[in-house]
C-alpha cells in the first residue's frame, strides 16, 4: 500500500482507478482520461496534487542560499507574491529536480516533485553548510490544482469574499496567502488556473464543494497528456540527474546574470555552453496513425539518432505527439521506429497547445 | 464487475472468440481488457490472409496508457479485419462485444474448447 493523500477516500467514492505514482496511491482517471483532458481544455477541472512536496524556507540567509542552490535567481522575485520556475542542479549540471519557488511573507515556498522528495531533501540538507536557513517540509498541507479557462471564475464564486478578490487580482505566476490558504495562479496544463495549498483537514471539504458545484475531478492520466501538449517537462522522463537543462528546453530558466552568482552547476553549464550544446529537446508530431511512446528511437537522416522522452496520444490534436532529445542539427523531419517499422514525424517547437489553441 | 457474455469463449490474454454459423471465429477484446487499457486511441490490424497459430500476436491495441498485443485465440487464416476501428478505435471501449477486431477461418474448431468459458474467465480475472 502506498501513501495516501487526504482525498484518497473521495477518489474511491468518485470511482477513480487508482495507480501507484512515486509511492503514492493516486487517481489515474475517474472513467475516461480523454474526456477529463477535454474538460480542462474547454472548461475546468480539479486535480489532487497533495502528493507534491511543499517546503518552506526561512531564515535571514534564505535568499542567499536559494541563489546558491537554484539555477534561476530568486533575487528576481521583487516582493512577496511573485514566483518563478527553476531547476536545482548538481555540480555536473544534471537536474536534481525542477520546482516552482514562491516568495512569501516569511521567506520562500518551494513546491517540488513527489517522486523526488527523498532525493531533494537529502540534496538540500547537504547544501545547507553554514547558511542561516530553516527548511520546513509541510506534510500538514494538501494541494489542489484547478485548471482550465473557467477555473478562476468558478473558484472565486466558491470561496470566501477575500479569497475571491485575491483570485481575481492574481496575475500569472503570482501566489499569496489568505489566512491558512495559499493561492497561486500557476499550473501544469498550459491553461489558466490556480494551485491552492491548504491545511490537509480542510481539503476533503473543499474538494467536495468543487465537485458538488460541477467541477470535474481529473486524474494523473489527463494531467500527463495536458502537460505534454503544453510542452512541459516531467521529471524522471524528460529531465533527470544525467540531463543538462540546456538539452531540456530549460535554458530560459537559467539566470546567467549577474555573472558573479555562483550557483551549483554553473561551472558545468558554462563549460557545456562553451563547448557547444550537443542535444536539444524538440516536439514530434506523428502524421500517420499510431502512438509515439517514451524510449522509441528517433532517426534523423544525415544527422544521427535521438530518443523519445515522453510520448502519447494528444486528445486536443487527435494525433500522437512526443518530446524527444535529438542532436542539435536536427531540422524539421525525422523518423521514429514503432514495432520495427519507421514512421515519418514532423519536428516542431515543443509547445503543442496553449490556452486551448493549437500551436503546431 | 465487468460484462462477460455466457455464449463467448475467452483467452487468458483477454480476447473473446465467437464461433459463427459459417464456421469462422470472430475475435475481440473483453470488457475487462478495455477497462484495464483505458481509452483506446489506435488499433493496428492484422493483414487479411495472414496465418496465425493459436497464441500468435495478431495486432496491437494502443490506449492512452500503453500498447498491448492482441493474440489469436485459435489457429487459422485471417479472413476479415474490422476497418471501422481505424476511425473509431474508441468503440472497443464503448461496446467491446460488438466491436470485433478480426475474423479467422479456423484450422480446427476444437481449439475453441481449450479456451475459457464465461465462468472460467470470470474466475481468471478474479471477479
Amino acid at each position: 500500500m502506498g501513501q495516501r493523500t487526504p482525498l484518497y477516500d473521495l477518489h474511491l467514492a468518485l470511482g477513480a482507478k487508482m495507480v501507484d505514482f512515486g509511492g503514492w496511491d493516486m487517481p489515474l482517471h475517474y472513467g475516461s482520461q480523454v474526456e477529463e483532458h477535454h474538460q480542462v481544455r474547454r472548461d475546468c477541472g480539479v486535480f489532487d496534487v497533495s502528493h507534491m512536496t511543499v517546503i518552506d524556507i526561512s531564515g535571514h540567509q534564505a535568499r542567499e542560499w536559494l541563489q546558491y542552490l537554484l539555477a534561476n535567481d530568486v533575487g528576481r522575485l521583487h516582493g512577496c507574491g511573485h514566483a518563478l520556475y527553476s531547476a536545482m542542479l548538481n555540480e555536473q549540471g544534471g537536474v536534481v529536480d525542477d520546482m516552482i519557488v514562491y516568495r512569501t511573507e516569511d521567506g520562500y515556498r518551494l513546491v517540488v516533485n513527489a517522486a523526488t522528495r527523498d532525493q531533494d531533501i537529502a540534496w538540500m540538507q547537504a547544501q545547507l553548510g553554514s547558511y542561516q536557513v530553516m527548511m520546513r517540509e509541510r506534510p500538514d498541507l494538501a494541494m489542489l490544482a484547478i485548471q482550465g479557462p473557467q477555473a478562476r471564475h468558478k473558484i472565486a464564486e466558491l470561496v470566501t469574499q477575500s479569497r475571491g478578490v485575491l483570485i481575481h487580482q492574481l496575475k500569472p505566476f503570482e501566489g499569496r496567502a489568505d489566512g491558512d490558504w495559499f493561492i497561486a495562479r500557476t499550473g501544469y496544463t498550459g491553461e489558466d488556473g490556480l494551485e491552492i495549498v491548504l491545511p490537509a483537514d480542510q481539503a476533503p471539504g473543499f474538494f467536495n464543494d468543487l465537485v458538488g458545484a460541477g467541477i470535474s475531478p481529473i486524474g494523473l492520466g489527463a494531467r500527463d497528456t495536458l502537460r505534454l501538449e503544453a510542452g512541459m517537462n516531467l521529471y524522471g522522463q524528460d529531465i533527470h540527474l544525467n540531463v543538462s537543462p540546456l538539452a531540456a528546453n530549460m535554458a530560459w530558466s537559467i539566470a546567467w546574470e549577474p555573472a558573479s552568482r555562483a550557483f551549483i552547476g554553473r561551472a558545468a553549464l558554462e563549460a557545456e555552453r562553451e563547448a557547444g550544446v550537443q542535444l536539444k529537446l524538440v516536439g514530434l508530431v506523428l502524421e500517420e496513425r499510431g502512438v509515439l511512446r517514451a524510449h522509441q528511437v528517433v532517426r534523423i537522416a544525415d544527422v544521427g539518432e535521438g530518443e523519445i522522452t515522453s510520448g502519447s496520444f494528444s486528445p486536443t490534436l487527435s494525433k500522437s505527439i512526443a518530446l524527444a532529445r535529438v542532436p542539435m542539427a536536427t531540422a524539421d523531419r525525422a523518423e521514429v521506429e514503432i514495432r520495427g517499422k519507421w514512421y515519418p514525424v514532423r519536428v516542431v517547437k515543443p509547445t503543442f497547445v496553449r490556452h486551448g489553441k493549437t500551436l503546431i | 464487475m465487468s460484462n462477460i457474455p455466457a455464449e463467448l469463449r475467452f483467452a487468458e490474454s483477454h480476447e473473446w472468440a465467437r464461433l459463427e454459423a459459417d464456421g469462422s471465429v470472430t475475435v475481440g477484446i473483453s470488457d475487462h481488457a478495455q477497462e484495464a487499457l483505458g481509452d483506446v486511441v489506435f488499433v493496428e490490424l492484422a493483414e487479411v490472409g495472414k496465418v496465425f497459430a493459436a497464441g500468435d500476436a495478431a495486432g496491437v491495441v494502443e490506449s492512452v496508457k500503453a500498447a498491448s498485443d492482441i493474440y489469436s485465440p485459435v489457429s487459422g487464416e485471417v479472413i476479415a479485419v474490422n476497418e471501422d476501428l481505424t476511425d473509431a478505435p474508441e468503440s472497443l471501449n464503448e461496446k467491446p462485444y460488438e466491436a470485433w477486431i478480426f475474423k479467422v477461418k479456423p484450422n480446427n474448431t476444437a481449439e475453441l474448447e481449450k479456451l475459457l468459458d464465461a465462468a472460467g474467465y470470470k474466475a481468471a480475472i478474479g471477479e
